[in-house]
């Protein structure tokens, strides 16, 4: 198989991801695209590494890593949302606006 | 603790003068940073002029500090002053012993500070403050021509060491010689305070008694006369400078005896007298008379150093300036009687004074020279005649009821009073010093005839001033020909219309641009204030499209 396959797929998952952080208003749905873009660097990484048959495996090992470091971020992730939620009883991103300038 | 420590340190420095008097010529010194073109030095020049110069200096400030202490007792400020008086006699040594024309300049300027800081030493009097100010921008005024004439000297010469410049003189053009000259004279017009420049001098009274005799025995005034006779090969090789040197003596030392004359201030007298004398060592300078001129400022100094002290006893006493307050301290006061009648007679030229020796020398120096000579003349009996005046109208007479200093003000007077009696007798080992019988003579006779009408004059009424004959006369004279009144008609006016102009422009371009300049960036902070909107997709959104942008462009670009 051909790496542009996998890249083309990476980069429209990565893509996806973007627009998700960018245009949804939901938490969850942010955190949610943070992890599609995290999966097209995983995918990247994967077949990078088979496409330069990398001895050590590194690109392997890298995925784990940020495997582990996605579960960690959504745990934090959604407990933050939670408390948000409790707080202000919505986790729309646009509601949350304490840090803007004030109104003149 | 402050008195010794100022006595201390003065008399150190006496000390070390003297060393420096007896260890022959030498100069020392060190480059400062480079400059790229001509080098400035630090250094330290002493031959016979500049430690026979050092040694006066040192010896009058240690009268003066001693004399302070009992002077300044009661003044919670004396440390503040004592501390100046040492920094203005520091100032003084480096014009004296400088190597380099620019360190001298610097000894020159402190002085100028030093001045201000001690005229305005009562600074809650306004006059005291008025009077600091006016002498600080008269003398800064001459300064910027003292300044420019060192430039020219220097450039001229390629250097700014003293030797080096007057070893360069012959070489140089008689247009530079002149220019550098004259801008010099400038300058020790201002300090000295030589017509035009003059009317600082006397309002400087306003400081206590012991800076008179600081600033016109050892130190600023005399700098002038100082700074000629050291760099007068320069003098010598531009006549018309000399000349110009002789014409502002003859007038100053006429104009300031006739103020003199009529003032009843015992000090501004005294600040007249200084003036009048100091021209009397220019006159010396222009007419080829170097060593009767320093003869001059040397004995000057004694006396005048006597005087002033004197005057500051007397007037400690009394509780004023006027002479109208004083009268009869002859049996009061014997010992400041007995010191000033000395120091009177000194100014007076009545031999066997110092004063009489120096101011004989001159004198005879001018022999040659119609003008200087016939002024001179005429400034020996007008300095007798005003001087019997100030001495018959503050110790004879009837006056008030006052008590002697004490003695840490009168132990300095005593000594004073003996240098400048015995002074003049060190003349006798120099040639040009010794008296002849032609200017002697006619000196003696015409201070004899100055002393003889006053006295006739005040026999006749001893409770009036003797100058009350001269009717209107006297009101001329008293306000120095009317030259302040015409500066501040003239000179004063017009720049207090530019300072106007100036102000008004300063606000209207300067501060308006400003003042926009503020404006204007905070108004463009506010527009992209309205970009900080608290919507976090929003930032990174412009994040995303910054990165964009700046990938597309180095793509482009590249």
């Amino acid at each position: 198989m051909h790496v542009v396959y996998p890249a083309v797929l990476a980069a429209l998952l990565f893509s996806i991801g973007v627009y998700g952080v960018l245009a949804r208003r939901n938490a969850i749905l942010v955190l949610m695209s943070v992890e599609l873009m995290l999966n097209a660097v995983n995918l990247n990484l994967v077949a990078f590494d088979v496409w330069l048959a990398d001895k050590l495996g590194s690109g392997q090992i890298l995925t784990l890593f940020v495997i582990v470091i996605a579960a960690a971020e959504v745990g934090l992730g959604l407990a933050i949302v939670l408390q948000v939620f409790r707080n202000r009883s919505t986790i729309s991103i646009d509601a949350l606006d304490e840090l803007a300038e004030d109104k003149q | 603790m402050t008195a010794p420590l100022a006595v201390l340190g003065t008399a150190i420095s006496a000390a070390g003068a003297i060393v420096l008097a007896f260890l022959g010529a030498f100069e020392t010194r060190v480059t400062l940073t480079p400059t790229g073109t001509i080098p400035v030095t630090i250094g330290l020049r002493a031959d016979d002029l500049s430690t026979m110069v050092a040694v006066m200096v040192t010896l009058v400030a240690l009268a003066i500090q001693v004399y302070s202490v009992g002077y300044m007792k009661h003044d919670v400020r004396y440390p503040a002053f004592a501390a100046l008086v040492g920094l203005f006699t520091l100032a003084m040594l480096t014009v004296v012993l400088a190597a380099d024309l620019l360190m001298l300049y610097v000894g020159w300027e402190i002085m100028g500070v030093c001045s201000y800081f001690l005229i305005g030493h009562h600074w809650e009097k306004p006059h005291a403050t008025a009077a600091a100010i006016k002498s600080f921008l008269m003398t800064r005024f001459g300064d910027v021509g003292f300044l420019f004439g060192i430039f020219v000297l220097g450039v001229a010469a390629g250097s700014f060491r003293i030797t080096d410049v007057i070893a360069a003189v012959p070489a140089m053009t008689s247009g530079t010689v002149l220019t550098g000259a004259l801008l010099l004279l400038v300058g020790v017009v201002g300090k000295a305070a030589q017509f035009p420049l003059h009317s600082w001098l006397p309002d400087a009274m306003a400081g206590p008694a012991p800076v008179s005799a600081l600033i016109h025995a050892a130190t600023m005034v005399a700098a002038g006369a100082y700074v000629v006779a050291l760099l007068y090969p320069v003098f010598l090789s531009a006549p018309l400078a000399l000349d110009v040197l002789a014409v502002v003596a003859v007038i100053s030392m006429i104009g300031a005896a006739l103020a003199a004359l009529v003032t009843d201030d015992l000090k501004r007298v005294l600040a007249y007298s200084t003036i009048s004398q100091l021209s009397v060592m220019f006159a010396a300078l222009a007419v080829g008379g170097r060593t009767q001129a320093i003869a001059h400022l040397l004995s000057h100094a004694a006396f005048k150093a006597l005087l002033f002290l004197c005057s500051g006893a007397v007037i400690i006493a009394v509780g004023s300036n006027l002479m109208t307050r004083m009268g009869g301290l002859r049996r009061r006061m014997p010992l400041s009687f007995l010191t000033m009648t000395v120091g009177f007679a000194a100014l007076a030229g009545i031999p066997p004074t110092a004063g009489f020796f120096s101011k004989d020398a001159v004198v005879a120096s001018a022999e040659h020279h119609w003008f200087v000579f016939v002024a001179l003349l005429l400034t020996v009996g007008l300095t007798a005649a005003y001087t019997t005046r100030a001495w018959l109208r503050t110790f004879f007479g009837s006056g008030p009821d006052v008590r002697e200093a004490p003695k840490l003000m009168t132990v300095p007077l005593v000594l004073l009073a003996v240098v400048a009696l015995l002074l003049g007798f060190a003349g006798l080992w120099f040639d040009e010093l010794r008296p002849e019988l032609l200017s002697a003579v006619l000196s003696v006779v015409l201070a004899g005839v100055g002393v003889a009408a006053v006295y006739l004059v005040w026999r006749r009424d001893p409770a009036k001033d003797p100058v009350d004959s001269l009717g209107r006369l006297r009101g001329v004279f008293g306000s120095a020909f009317g030259t302040d009144t015409l500066y501040e008609r003239t000179i004063a006016r017009g720049v207090m219309r530019v300072a106007d102009e100036v102000v008004r422009v300063d606000d209207s371009v300067v501060g308006r641009t400003v003042r926009g300049t503020g404006r204007g960036t905070r108004s463009l902070g506010g527009l992209l204030r309205r970009a900080q909107n608290g919507n976090a997709q929003f930032y990174v959104t412009a994040l995303l499209a910054g990165v964009v942008v700046i990938a597309v462009g180095v793509v482009i670009l590249r």
